[in-house]
């Protein structure tokens, strides 16, 4: 299976690249790779659903707005994302719009947590369209 | 990148291309080398090409790579032509250090010590997810978010005292929540009255050695081996929040063109836009306040049941390290308002200014910086020299140069545990692996830049504490 996501060196924040064959399926990863910071997404039962739907200017926004709604609804409503299913983009509104069925469970204490996401940032934000499609993103921790 | 040296510790980018400014760097030649080796003189380089920039734009000596502006860095915009960036702010907004003195003594906790930080642990809220006091209703956070610690010392939670003994006695007043959105407010409402994780902790010290001991007496620290309280924690989500929807919203109302990073956008200062994130940031600054006012009442709490008596804890002081402010300087020989940005820095007012506390006016501002996890913390003052040579500001802590990922392939959070235990330290954390990212040898050596911020004369050192009791969240 191809790599998903890998994490990069970054003195005080998490560096990381998200991969796919897709946009779609790189997004999917940034999520991934986004909640592995705080909790082991494979580890996280498929319990209960949210429906995500963002929208941005561009790509790096609808990214970072996207990565956001996560920590979101982790905080807000507890839910743990455990997986993407879903994920679509289309151009909308002079922009991008994104929907995507997120997968996972609103019972924290049910797992364990070794980090937390504090904001998506555009720093050093790199999306490369080539094969596979790379996004690159640093979270502030 | 061209760098003058100036003294050993004062380097400077002369003014080049779009620069307004040049920037200062205050700096060993060792801390100097990780300020080089990552983006944090560019970042220096390009706050120096903001808008109504004045004088100069400022690297603290614990400085590294931020989102925009550096962390470290210090810049002042003018009222008029200026701006204000929530990437000159921070994501935590007021992320902050407060320290509170006691009148034990080293010996007086010894047998108690670990009792105390199981209590403490079991009373302040810690770590990824976990929820603060009680479910805050809507209207109450908004007040909270109007008064800051007032709110907290009004409903019990501390003392006139403590307020007065804040940072703005603890209350912006400039905070509007109606600037703050919902999504922040939601965010805020589960995450009050709790430490969170990352570089955030609560530490039991003790005072190790005392450089100025008049100084330290006015400040309330009369010996070594006097047990003292510090805590570091900030806004939470609700201040990233505020951040992220601001960059926003600055981004599609002025667009993101000719800037060399997008989180160096800004609106200026007397804007609608500028005036509504300045009034949120505010808010968030007050959360921050509320929040550090209420783990502190809890701490009390626990030194008043396990040992019979939380009398003569009084707050040292408390300070912000990632805020922007309306501040008088003096520039060109002329005093005046400016909108200053302290990201990752801390006010260092030398005597006189009316921002002080009475009790301290005369001698300066208390300045707390906290080491990393298990290392040594300082209390410093601010200066007379600080107003020339940085706009009151000093560094904030040790500054990281080591990343997470490389601190988890080399340490083990029970083997930190182990080796702190030794030395006589006791650690309690909701999270080994947070621990492992936290190691001491991931961050500079806060000796050294404490030692570069008094002699370069940003804030003078006043007391060294060292941890007895360390919490993580």
């Amino acid at each position: 299976m191809a790599e998903k996501f890998r994490f990069l060196d970054h003195t005080a924040d998490a560096k990381f690249q998200a991969y796919g064959s897709t946009l779609e399926e790189a997004y999917a990863n940034a999520a991934l790779a986004t909640v592995s910071l705080m909790w082991e997404p494979a580890g996280v039962e498929k319990k209960s659903d949210r429906e995500v739907e963002v929208h941005g200017r561009d790509l790096e926004q609808l990214l970072v707005r996207y990565l956001g709604e996560i920590i979101y609804l982790f905080e807000t409503q507890s839910f743990l994302v455990s997986a993407v299913e879903r994920l679509s983009i289309e151009q909308r509104d002079c922009g991008f719009l994104l929907r995507a069925v997120l997968r996972g469970d609103d019972r924290p204490e049910r797992y364990a947590f070794h980090g937390e996401v504090k904001a998506v940032t555009y720093n050093e934000m790199r999306i490369d369209l080539g094969c596979p499609v790379t996004l690159q993103v640093v979270v502030d921790i | 990148m061209e760098l003058q040296r100036k003294t050993d510790f004062i380097w400077e980018i002369p003014k080049q291309g779009e620069m307004k400014v040049p920037a200062t760097i205050y700096a060993s030649s060792r801390l100097l080398e990780s300020v080089r080796n990552d983006l944090t003189l560019q970042q220096a380089r390009n706050v120096a090409c903001l808008p109504g920039i004045q004088r100069m734009s400022y690297v603290m000596p614990d400085a590294h790579q931020g989102y925009g502006f550096p962390i470290g860095g210090v810049a002042a915009f003018d009222m008029a032509e200026g701006i204000i960036s929530p990437g000159g702010v921070g994501y935590d907004i007021n992320c902050g250090v407060r320290l509170l003195r006691t009148d034990f003594a080293e010996q007086d906790i010894a047998a108690r010590r670990k009792e105390l930080l199981a209590e403490i642990f079991k009373e302040v809220p810690a770590g990824v997810g976990k929820g603060g006091i009680t479910r805050l209703s809507r209207n109450v956070l908004k007040e909270i978010l109007t008064k800051g610690a007032e709110w907290a010392a009004e409903h019990g939670y501390g003392t006139p005292e403590d307020l007065l003994m804040t940072e703005e006695s603890g209350r912006m007043e400039d905070a509007d929540p109606a600037f703050v959105s919902d999504r922040a407010l939601e965010r805020g409402i589960p995450q009050l009255g709790t430490l969170g994780a990352g570089n955030h902790f609560l530490e039991i010290q003790k005072v190790s050695h005392i450089y100025d001991r008049d100084l330290a007496a006015v400040f309330g620290i009369s010996g070594v081996g006097q047990v003292m309280v510090m805590i570091h924690c900030g806004s939470r989500g609700l201040g990233h929040q505020v951040a992220s929807d601001y960059i926003d919203l600055m981004e599609n109302k002025l667009g993101t063109k000719g800037l060399p990073d997008r989180e160096l956008i800004h609106a200026p200062i007397r804007s609608p836009l500028g005036q509504q994130y300045y009034k949120s940031m505010c808010a968030a600054v007050n959360y921050a306040f509320a929040n550090r006012q209420l783990i502190a009442h809890w701490v009390r709490d626990v030194f008043a049941k396990v040992m019979g008596s939380a009398k003569g804890m009084r707050q040292v002081y408390d300070v912000c390290h990632n805020v922007a402010k309306i501040e008088k300087h003096t520039i060109a020989g002329k005093t005046r308002e400016v909108c200053i940005h302290r990201k990752g820095a801390t006010r260092s007012f030398g005597p006189g200014r009316r921002e002080i506390p009475e009790a301290y006016r005369a001698k300066g501002q208390p300045v707390i910086i906290p080491g990393s996890m298990g290392t040594a913390s300082y209390l410093l003052v601010g200066t007379a020299e600080a107003e020339e040579l940085s706009f009151s500001s000093t560094a904030h802590g040790a500054g990281r140069i080591m990343s997470r990922h490389e601190a988890l392939r080399r340490f083990r959070g029970e083997q930190i545990r182990d080796e702190l235990q030794k030395k006589g330290i006791e650690l309690q954390s909701t999270s080994w692996k947070g621990v492992a990212e936290e190691a001491s040898a991931a961050y500079k050596d806060v000796d050294e830049v404490v030692r570069v911020s008094h002699e370069v004369g940003i804030g003078r050192l006043v007391a060294r504490v060292v941890p007895v009791g360390v919490m993580k969240g």
